[in-house]
């Protein structure tokens, strides 16, 4: 009797008994008064459960389909919490990085106005990364687990930043390219269903237009500046055309996690469609300065009344981030000393906290 | 509280902001912060600093105590019963305004 009772609990994906020798046999064992009740305590607790959270899932979905926002305390699929602790902590995390290579040039930028400009552009990526942290904490996780996770390269970020910046120019072509490349995918972000996520990005899109912005104007200002400087820019834009376009992830059919975030609204263009939207807004901006884009293949298509481009190299992309790019390594030990040299200031921070309690309450 | 906690992430301090004179505090996000004093200033650097702010309060997020999403019905009761409460409820002569 245990082994038929053990047997129907252990079909847990099955609601109901199908099997009419099974019946017949629970009906004959319904006599049996404790087999009675362990049943119902079954059916109780583990298939009542069962539908419930189906039931919960069937709403959850009917709320993201009819636009409805979630917030933190929001019954959500626990897939859903985990996905999104992934993608927003990655967002977090290149914000973060995002800091490295461009702090590279703040003392050697070529005036004090652009000192001052790309100054106020890298605290703005750090404030980025806290609006995000901030954002994903609301899920249940900690900063300092993030960051940990980080630091011990099981986190990804975005694969541009493992690249290095080689020149002035850099600083130019990246507030162009990688920062409208993060436009792009932040203003649809903006609306995905997760309230504090699409919170974050509002605030973010905002300041991003004048960190690319900025970074068009010194483009425009080197390619009609003297023939070096020209050749320059030339130089940086070929570096950083194609892995700016890999910044929005595998094709569609090769992304492994864009169906699911689409269903659930966190992400509501795919991969594909907008990098074909930065492409299209980036050829005419490459043009109006005479810069050209390293690619062969791009030509305008009147029929899709879009740019057609070439292939992107999935190889370099793959191994990039595997961690095998120009710069990964150099990111994570800058990340880790910059931390390490911190220790003395978080320190001194809880010390004085310390003895201002301490004279609070006298 | 030293040794252990040197790489502590400190507290969370949620940061509500108000951009003009006569607005409410909105809720902006959080920070982290070892004491009220770094709070602000913490608050200040990350959700103001475009002149976002004319005033900012942070408060322990663990001071906070908020409605679960279940509340929303009993707790809520949106007062059906009580069309009273709403100016429509009430008769006054045709015409008067």
């Amino acid at each position: 009797m245990i082994i038929v009772f053990l047997k129907v609990i252990n079909n847990k994906d099955r609601f109901f008994i199908n099997n009419k020798i099974e019946k017949q046999i629970i009906g004959i064992l319904l006599d049996v008064d404790w087999f009675k009740l362990l049943y119902y305590i079954y059916l109780e607790i583990i298939v009542g459960d069962k539908m419930e959270d189906e039931k919960k899932l069937s709403e959850f979905q009917r709320r993201i389909n009819s636009g409805e926002v979630i917030e933190p305390k929001d019954w959500m699929p626990e897939r859903y919490r985990k996905q999104l602790i992934r993608m927003m902590g990655q967002h977090a995390h290149s914000e973060y990085v995002g800091m490295l290579p461009e702090a590279n040039w703040i003392t050697r930028a070529p005036s004090l106005r652009r000192k001052l400009i790309l100054l106020a552009k890298v605290q703005d990526e750090a404030g980025h990364g806290l609006y995000l942290y901030s954002a994903t904490e609301t899920l249940g996780v900690d900063r300092k687990d993030l960051l940990e996770q980080l630091l011990e390269g099981k986190a990804k970020y975005s694969s541009i930043f493992n690249y290095p910046t080689l020149s002035w120019a850099d600083m130019g072509v990246i507030g162009w390219l990688v920062d409208g490349a993060a436009i792009v995918n932040q203003t649809v972000l903006a609306k995905s269903s997760y309230g504090p996520y699409s919170r974050a990005m509002v605030r973010i899109c905002k300041e991003e237009n004048f960190h690319k912005k900025q970074g068009y104007e010194i483009v425009a200002t080197l390619a009609k500046g003297t023939p070096e400087q020209k050749k320059m820019v030339q130089d940086s834009v070929n570096r950083f055309w194609w892995p700016a376009l890999m910044m929005f992830g595998p094709h569609d059919k090769e992304s492994p996690n864009s169906a699911e975030l689409m269903r659930w609204k966190v992400k509501l263009k795919s991969n594909d469609e907008l990098r074909q939207r930065f492409v299209d807004l980036t050829v005419p901006q490459a043009r109006a300065v005479g810069l050209t884009l390293p690619d062969p293949e791009l030509k305008y298509n009147k029929e899709r009344r879009s740019w057609d481009f070439g292939e992107i190299n999935w190889d370099e992309f793959y191994n990039v981030i595997k961690g095998n790019g120009p710069m990964n390594k150099e990111r994570i030990k800058a990340r880790k000393e910059a931390h390490e040299n911190g220790a003395w200031v978080r320190e001194a921070a809880e010390a004085y906290a310390a003895k201002h309690k301490i004279n609070r309450k006298i | 509280m030293s040794e252990k906690n040197k790489d502590s992430q400190w507290p969370l301090w949620e940061v509500f902001v108000q951009s003009e004179q006569g607005g409410p505090h909105i809720h902006a996000g959080s920070v982290h912060a070892p004491d009220p004093e770094m709070a602000l200033q913490n608050a200040r650097d990350v959700y103001s600093r475009r002149n976002e702010a004319i005033s900012l309060w942070v408060v322990p997020s663990v001071s906070i105590t908020a409605t679960m999403p279940s509340d929303q019905g009993p707790f809520f009761d949106p007062a059906s019963d009580k069309i009273y409460r709403h100016p429509q409820f009430y008769h006054v002569p045709k015409g008067l305004k």
